[in-house]
């Protein structure tokens, strides 16, 4: 169970969770999202194009750059910040241990 | 009124299928599609992906895989109503339901097969206060006919192909045409992004990027947006104002049917035929919900496959039916064409 990391969700309800996601399944965050019924349509499957799975980054872990094809969707969707990330893009490595994120608006 | 055996509700993928498995039990269909094609999810947000678990299809485009769908149904002739979303269901006499469309147009079937993904496709809405004020009195979200914007001044915002596309066609119509992107970049075919390169270099059309709208105005009806442009905000006056941000599913007025739903999906029984809890109505895809339920293609195949079974006995309940193999009957076409395997030759050696 080493390989599991912790992180600390912020809900739409302002609700706080703490997430435990296993660094060897080649999970993203969306999935973790979906494995723990938070209310994330995921519509897309994880292929950076609904932006369902928008989050905004709260703390300072090194994140991979954007790719272009989130870049683009990102520049669609709603209630975007400089900090905004699609989850499904971001996969559940030991580096981002207690990484803190809260929920986009729908 | 149209009338069929089994009326598919998605013309998604798994739709698509349904009509070959009850085209083998010589059972008609017709489909219902909100989307003005069939494919839906496949056609609409990922035609260009490759999907690797159609089995014997090491690799095949989303797109690709629809076509090769309507090419194996085709013997089998299904109607389509596309453009339209089923709105409504009615039981009548003898074991028939009658689905109405958002534009009227009815249908008369003995099965109803909901086959709708993760719902009707609708337009992703901006989030702007007073949005809804100027819903239809300025703000479209849908382009149905170009020749409403003849000599008006409209301003799209988006940076897909939907907002490359429309400004390159509404720019021979309109009076002005503006287009607003959050960035310099677009994703659109190269072609259409050159054309709107080309037509902003011509002065024939606004370019406003790294901008967003965040107002609308207007007493009656809309007469101008606030755009967010570099930390400055720019008030421009326009007739109309089409944001173009894709489609989002919702699963819409199905979910008043009187189905059991559990999380935004049909509850379905799984170890029979997929049947809903109102006998007649079967879910199929990723529409329905089971324990051990997986939203993957190659299982709503399966699904749709034992519920056509379960359907022909509902049609015809006096009739025995026994699976047969396409390889030994082949394929008999409601259009009067025949596929079969060649016979084998049979030769003496002398």
């Amino acid at each position: 169970m080493s390989s599991d990391i912790q992180i600390f969700l912020k809900d739409r309800e302002g609700k706080q969770h703490k997430l435990i996601a296993p660094t060897d399944m080649q999970m993203n965050l969306m999935e973790v999202f979906k494995a723990y019924e938070i209310p994330v349509e995921g519509t897309c499957g994880g292929m950076a194009l609904c932006a369902s799975c928008q989050c905004y980054i709260e703390s300072e872990h090194p994140l991979p750059i954007r790719s272009d094809d989130e870049e683009a969707m990102l520049a669609e969707a709603f209630h975007f910040k400089e900090n905004s990330r699609l989850g499904c893009q971001i996969n559940m490595i030991p580096e981002l241990d207690g990484l803190v994120i809260t929920l986009a608006p729908e | 009124m149209i009338k069929t055996d089994i009326l598919i509700i998605g013309a998604g993928p798994v739709g698509l299928f349904t009509v070959f498995e009850a085209g083998l039990l010589k059972l008609k269909c017709h489909l219902i599609d909100s989307l003005p094609m069939p494919g839906g999810q496949c056609a609409e947000i990922y035609p260009k992906k490759p999907i690797y678990d159609i089995p014997s299809h090491p690799e095949i485009m989303a797109g690709d895989l629809i076509k090769n769908l309507e090419q194996q149904i085709a013997p089998f002739r299904p109607g389509y109503t596309l453009g339209e979303s089923a709105v409504s269901i009615e039981k009548i006499e003898n074991e028939q339901f009658i689905v109405t469309t958002d534009q009227g147009t009815q249908h008369q079937a003995s099965v109803i097969a909901i086959a709708g993904g993760l719902g009707t496709f609708e337009p992703r809405k901006p989030p702007l206060e007073n949005l809804e004020q100027y819903e239809n009195n300025g703000v479209n979200y849908i382009i149905k006919y170009p020749e409403y914007y003849r000599g008006k001044n409209v301003i799209i915002a988006g940076g897909g192909d939907s907002a490359l596309d429309w400004t390159i066609f509404l720019e021979n119509i309109a009076s002005s045409v503006t287009l607003v992107h959050r960035r310099k970049e677009f994703r659109g075919s190269l072609d259409s992004v050159d054309k709107v390169q080309q037509l902003k270099n011509q002065g024939r059309i606004n370019l406003i990027t790294e901008a967003e709208v965040i107002g609308l105005k207007g007493v009656n009806r809309l007469d101008s947006v606030t755009l967010a442009h570099k930390e400055t905000s720019i008030n421009l006056e326009c007739d109309y104002f089409i944001p173009l941000f894709g489609l989002t599913p919702k699963l819409g007025p199905i979910s008043n049917w009187g189905l059991d739903i559990e999380k935004n999906a049909i509850k379905v029984d799984n170890s029979l035929d997929y049947q809903t809890n109102i006998p007649g109505i079967y879910a199929i895809g990723d529409v329905n919900i089971y324990p051990g339920k997986l939203k993957l293609i190659l299982c709503g195949f399966h699904e749709a496959t034992l519920m056509c079974q379960s359907a022909f006995q509902r049609i015809y309940p006096d009739k025995r039916n026994v699976l047969k193999y396409t390889t030994v009957t082949g394929i008999n076409g409601f259009d009067g064409s025949k596929k079969q395997a060649l016979k084998s030759t049979i030769k003496s050696i002398l």
